[in-house]
């Protein structure tokens, strides 16, 4: 039964969420910010665009430890790659398009919701915010069905 | 901010791309293979970091008056309205097409991960037509 639901096991898993937990937990401890992933994709915009709604104070005012917090997400995936990674690194073979509409799309539309997968998963989640239950289940719903179709139609 | 609270920021951030790299979650084939079903390790990942979380945001405003370095606690800001189910709805077709979302394309950039630049171009568009085409400068106040 396990192995049927974790071909991959499951020890990894659990401890990756529990370490990504601990980052936000730490990060919110200490400065109370909250650490969802996608706002940094709107509010670093604020230094070239001069257009209002990228000039709000929720973004304008927040671009530099968003920034910060991306950098902290490379370090230390970096670090693990020193660590623990395969020699040559991580590579994925989704092909191009798929990754760039793919991207497109969740860019647009993780900040049209205003969350992402960190945003509304992990901080909406635990904030036991019923609108960002019902965005996981919406974007969990879609996901299914468009990786499923993508895989009928011989995408990988 | 603090330069002590960026630091701050700094390290759990490096906690976040450490766990997203360990749990294979910066490997797009291991998030399809989740959305196709076939290994629901993903769920480990959103409930262990979530149950975490939940614990921090839950108690740390009643052990603390305020964070230890900044002057008050934030809040993910949820509203249920249209934009929030159909951005959701989008963003997750984006999801299911490439498997990537915004923290592991972040993150696999450190391990090596190339190809999830062009992701991180996509999503960096895609955040911008949303802004500059779709945005209401009245949406509240996104602590996310």
């Amino acid at each position: 039964m396990v192995e049927a639901l974790f071909p991959n096991g499951l020890a990894h898993y659990l401890a990756g969420g529990l370490l990504i937990g601990a980052g936000v937990a730490l990060i919110f401890v200490l400065t109370g910010a909250v650490s969802g992933m996608s706002s940094v994709f709107s509010s670093t915009w604020s230094y070239v665009s001069s257009w209002p709604f990228f000039q709000q104070p929720q973004f304008a005012g927040t671009r530099t430890w968003r920034l910060v917090l991306a950098a902290g997400l490379i370090a230390g995936a970096l670090l693990w790659w020193f660590l623990l990674g395969p020699v040559g690194g991580v590579q994925t073979a989704v092909s191009w398009w798929q990754l760039l509409l793919g991207g497109f799309l969740v860019g647009f539309g993780a900040r049209l919701s205003n969350g992402c997968t960190s945003g509304h998963g992990i901080c909406g989640l635990a904030s036991l915010q019923l609108p960002s239950a019902l965005a996981v289940l919406t974007f969990l719903a879609t996901a299914i069905v468009v990786a499923n179709v993508v895989l009928a139609l011989g995408g990988r | 901010m603090k330069p002590v609270s960026l630091l701050a920021v700094l390290a759990g951030g490096a906690l976040f791309g450490f766990g997203l790299a360990l749990s294979t979650m910066i490997s797009p084939e291991v998030v399809l293979s989740f959305l196709r079903l076939r290994d629901f390790g993903l769920l480990l990942v959103l409930g262990g970091a979530a149950s975490v979380t939940f614990v921090a945001y839950r108690f740390a405003p009643r052990v603390l008056s305020k964070p230890l370095f900044e002057a008050q606690f934030g809040k993910h800001p949820s509203e249920l309205n249209r934009e929030t189910i159909l951005g959701a709805a989008i963003f997750g077709a984006g999801w299911g097409l490439c498997g990537v979302c915004p923290g592991p394309a972040i993150a696999g950039l450190g391990a090596g991960n190339w190809p999830l630049l062009i992701a991180l171009v996509g999503i960096a568009v895609g955040a911008y037509v949303q802004g500059r085409f779709f945005g209401r400068a009245s949406t509240p106040a996104s602590a996310e």
